[in-house]
């Protein structure tokens, strides 16, 4: 197998090659059209699977296995995280803001593709030498013996580089507190002097029925109000609303309770069921 | 098979991966195309890598995973902050520039 | 002998310094010592002038160098002094009239508080005025000539309090600075021409020079000239300059300093004669002066103001004589010593007038001082015989000489030329017949002045009248010794050179015609002023006599040409700035304005309509090196 990738291309690559280059072009396609982010990553994490198998029939070992272990194991699962602390529900709104913005993209797109394509077509790539001789030595060993030695200044530089940006990482994300906490106590001054809400914010979830606290508590009158959830997913928009949740268990029980009826020979076995559904 | 097709499967996945990062607004989205563009690059080196029969292509796309770790680490910091500060991941909202 | 010369100078720029910086310690003593050392630079003349008498008439010439002023390369400028028989002949007559004055102030301004400044500024011009005539180029006289401009103006405007004395002083500022850019263009060209503006060197090299930049070198002298001295078109200030204390006028504005212009030319003397045409401009300048002061002389109610058309008269005789040549340098410079003795007489004896009359200067309102001011009237008569050119008496032989000369010129020129200096004399009798009339003779007109006070006037105290009576000995004797046996063209004619030129008239001929037409004009005079009371209030007069009355429309003429037409450019300088040069680059920024509010759009603020521009400029930079490649 490794002799047989290295210098021809079998009709089991061709194959190969089809099906899954179909599958990477519509993940692909998928991760720019999806609505939430959270899908979008998962069709990325996808085309990447699927070019690690390109990697490995093309002979690159480790690249395939890095593919996967780094790329998509690592990388994209950081993706994910940070997918997460922003919302994961959160849908992008694919309408376009910026005039012929959308136009100009497919343009661009559809250009660079042209561009491309052309310029592979008119390369003299005639010659196919294959990887069996580099990787006869096994691919690894191979890898490593050209970054040790031809790429070592390289190697090292990337290094330096990524110590770099885990300190980057560091310094943008970390925030400095730059004055004291403010005390209970000054907090009750300044809620005082400014007036608005001199109680405590009021607390979210409806105890008769939910306790979540992405659900919004109810004033005395009934109606939700949106001060009662925490302020990070209000501004998510994650607030979950019960108001109409009650009268489709309402409308939900009604439909089942109907059915139930229409088929009186089996209410002899559900009957506490139905007692209990008729609460 | 050709080969070469391995190539016009890395145009047409860089090409997809630009046209995201053009229309799409929501940061990590944007930044997802970017990461699918690399990869499209590397998807190149590594048929070049075996066109000629040596493995520099090879080095030249693990170097580029590299980079694009980095670049991952830092630009998702850089995401995390402004949406810190801007409560919003979307690259629009950040167009203090504009007059 | 030659280290005095410096001494000359030094001894009144000295007194200068010391009364000017010295402050009030000195007020009781300023004046004597400012007189002190006017005297010692007279002594001094004179000391070098019986050594100078003593030599032949070629080694008679002195020099100094003091030290280098301005040593560059190419360009060479020092302070050094050059003591010849012209330069003597001012030098004495500076420092003799000078000191008389500087006596004659000490009874002048004895109720003045600023007295001692008086002096200094006394001493500052004497000083200047010594440099110009004794400096050996032209860039040190220019010093001297800007030294005297400055004490002329501070001495105009002594009694700054009254603001014609400002306004008068700043226009005679003004005014000499136009003739004073003249002076500077000139000295520029003479380097640009000789390399040097040594007169030496200069002098001696306009042989061999084009007359073209001769005539152009002499008319910028003779524009610095017309500035300095008075003349035709820059004589306006000079009447104004009558706004100063008398004793200013009589040095500065009638005896030396308006004759520097005359000392330039003749002393300019070689280059002018390369130029007939610049000679031609004096000689017109000259002539036109001649009659437009005597023309103002004749109108003037104000006794300093129609001596000062007097003195712009007598000194376009001067600038005339210059014009001539070699034929009348000499005389321009005989006329200009007798002139410094009667017209400086006359201006003591009108300032002796006003000092016993509260300070009035109407002569509508004199009327027979001769028995209150017997001194003055004798010495002011004395004067008067002199000036009008009475057989015997200076100005007699001066004037004489100066109307044979524009004969002698030759041709139409020396025709027309000799016919206005002999008008020229006839008008010069009138007007003063006039002033003699209106001041000494017939009833008395006096009025008590603005306070109240009655005018009880009275001989003035002996500071005052010996000078007077000194210079009336001048005026009366000086012509006279210098003519008999030529002494006086003797003693220049090394410096000058003299040439007879040829005169279609003979002497006695001239003198003839001069006899007829004094007596015509003192005629005349007698006739309207002697024979029939002086109205006290001027009559209406006839329409010329208006005119000579504001100064024959001098200042209208400098309004309405220079002001308003200086306006008018100005104006249409600031419209052209403002529409053209304004129009252009405000244009360009409304423009540069447009354009970038219309780019600005495509600065939209949106991180990813800079990324398609990007990637469209990378798709094209692709394309690009594909077809380049492909070609």
């Amino acid at each position: 197998m490794t002799q047989l990738a290295a210098y021809t291309t079998s009709t089991g690559e061709a194959v190969q090659f089809w099906v899954l280059g179909t599958v990477a072009v519509i993940g692909a396609l998928c991760t720019i059209l999806m609505k939430k982010a959270v899908h979008s990553a998962l069709c990325l994490a996808g085309t990447m699977i699927v070019l690690a198998v390109f990697y490995l029939a093309n002979g690159a070992y480790f690249l395939g296995i890095v593919q996967i272990v780094v790329y998509t194991g690592a990388i994209m699962m950081l993706f994910l995280f940070v997918v997460m602390l922003v919302g994961v529900t959160a849908a992008d709104s694919l309408k376009e803001t910026i005039k012929g913005q959308r136009w100009l993209a497919l343009l661009c797109g559809l250009g660079f593709a042209v561009l491309l394509f052309a310029g592979i077509g008119n390369a003299s790539v005639t010659q196919f030498n294959g990887l069996g001789k580099a990787n006869a030595g096994g691919n690894v060993e191979g890898l490593a013996a050209l970054i040790f030695t031809k790429y070592v200044f390289a190697f090292e530089i990337t290094g330096a580089l990524l110590i770099t940006a885990t300190v980057g990482a560091m310094v943008l994300t970390h925030r400095e507190r730059t004055e004291r906490a403010k005390t209970q106590r000054e907090r009750s001054e300044e809620r005082v002097r400014a007036g608005k809400h001199l109680p405590p914010l009021p607390a979210p979830g409806v105890y008769a029925r939910h306790n979540a606290v992405d659900i919004a508590g109810l004033l005395p009158d009934g109606t939700p109000s949106e001060l009662t959830v925490n302020k990070t997913l209000r501004e998510r928009g994650q607030i979950r609303d019960v108001s109409t949740e009650a009268l489709d268990d309402l409308r939900a029980l009604e439909q089942r309770s109907a059915d139930r009826l229409e088929r009186p020979d089996l209410r002899g076995t559900d009957i506490g069921r139905t007692e209990e559904a008729s609460k | 098979m050709n080969p070469v097709n391995y190539l016009y499967l890395a145009a047409l996945l860089f090409a997809i991966g630009a046209t995201g990062v053009l229309i799409r607004r929501n940061a990590i989205v944007v930044f997802m195309c970017i990461e699918l563009m690399l990869n499209a690059c590397n998807l190149a080196f590594v048929a070049f890598s075996r066109m000629h029969g040596n493995l520099d292509g090879q080095i030249i796309a693990f170097f580029t995973m590299v980079v694009a770790a980095a670049e991952v680490v830092v630009g998702l910091a850089i995401i995390v902050s402004l949406f810190r500060s801007r409560h919003s991941a979307s690259v629009d909202d950040a167009s203090l520039m504009k007059l | 002998m030659e280290n005095l010369i410096a001494l000359l100078v030094a001894a009144p720029l000295l007194g200068a310094a010391v009364l000017l910086c010295g402050g009030r310690a000195l007020d009781r003593a300023g004046h004597w010592l400012g007189t002190l050392l006017a005297a010692a630079s007279f002594v001094i003349a004179v000391v070098l002038f019986t050594d100078m008498l003593g030599k032949g008439a070629e080694e008679r010439t002195l020099s100094q160098h003091l030290f280098s002023w301005i040593p560059v390369e190419g360009f060479q400028a020092d302070v050094a002094f050059q003591l010849d028989q012209l330069s003597m002949t001012f030098v004495l007559l500076i420092s003799g009239v000078g000191t008389l004055i500087h006596v004659y102030s000490i009874g002048y301004m004895e109720h003045d508080e600023r007295r001692r400044r008086f002096f200094g500024y006394l001493n500052l011009f004497l000083a200047a005025m010594l440099l110009l005539v004794l400096a050996d180029n032209y860039l040190l006289l220019y010093v001297g000539w800007e030294g005297v401009g400055l004490a002329s103006y501070l001495l105009i405007g002594f009694w700054q309090h009254k603001p014609s004395a400002a306004t008068a002083a700043k226009k005679a500022f003004l005014v000499n600075r136009v003739g004073d850019v003249g002076l500077s263009i000139a000295i520029m060209l003479m380097f640009t021409t000789f390399g040097t503006f040594a007169f030496g060197p200069v002098l001696e090299a306009t042989g061999q020079t084009s007359e073209g930049k001769l005539t152009a070198i002499g008319l910028m002298l003779l524009l610095a000239a017309c500035g300095k001295s008075a003349q035709v078109p820059l004589q306006s200030w000079l009447g104004d300059a009558m706004e100063g204390p008398t004793p200013v006028s009589a040095l500065i504005h009638a005896a030396t300093m308006v004759t520097a212009g005359v000392y330039l030319i003749v002393r300019s003397g070689a280059i002018f004669n390369g130029a007939p045409d610049a000679q031609l401009v004096v000689t017109i300048v000259g002539a036109v002066t001649l009659l437009f002061g005597a023309i103002v002389g004749c109108a003037k109610d104000d006794i300093k103001k129609a001596l000062a058309g007097s003195t712009m008269s007598q000194i376009g005789y001067m600038i005339l004589a210059a014009g001539l040549g070699p034929i009348g340098y000499v005389f321009a410079i005989m006329h200009l010593v007798t002139h410094g003795f009667f017209k400086a007489g006359l201006f003591l004896g009108a300032g002796s007038v006003m000092h016993g009359m509260n300070d009035e200067v109407d002569m509508r309102k004199y009327g027979g001082l001769r028995k209150y001011m017997p001194v003055t009237f004798v010495t002011f008569g004395l004067g008067y015989l002199a000036i009008i050119g009475f057989p015997g008496l200076s100005g007699f032989f001066s004037k004489d000489k100066i109307i044979e000369a524009a004969f002698a010129k030759g041709g139409t020129e020396g025709w027309l030329l000799g016919s206005v200096a002999l008008l020229g004399a006839a008008i010069t009798a009138y007007y003063m017949t006039r002033v003699m009339i209106m001041t000494f003779f017939g009833d008395k007109r006096w009025q008590p002045d603005a306070d109240g006070h009655a005018p009880h006037p009275h001989e003035s105290p002996k500071s005052m009248t010996i000078p007077m009576i000194v210079l009336a000995f001048g005026s009366v004797f000086a012509g006279g010794f210098f003519s008999i046996g030529d002494r006086f063209m003797h003693w220049l004619e090394p410096v000058t050179r003299h040439d007879h030129g040829n005169s279609p008239l003979s002497a006695a001929t001239v003198t003839g015609a001069t006899m007829v037409v004094l007596v015509i004009g003192v005629a005349l005079a007698y006739v309207q002023y002697g024979r029939r009371p002086v109205p006290v209030t001027a009559p209406r007069g006839s329409l010329l006599t208006r005119a000579a009355r504001r100064d024959l429309l001098q200042d209208d003429f400098n309004h309405v040409v220079l002001v308003r037409g200086g306006e008018h450019l100005t104006r249409s300088l600031v419209y052209v700035d403002h529409s053209l040069v304004d129009g252009v680059v405000n244009g360009t920024a409304a423009s540069m304005g447009g354009l970038s509010g219309r780019l600005r759009k495509l600065q939209n603020g949106y991180a990813r309509s800079y990324a398609v521009s990007m990637f469209g400029g990378a798709a094209v930079l692709i394309a690009a090196t594909l077809l380049m490649r492909a070609v």
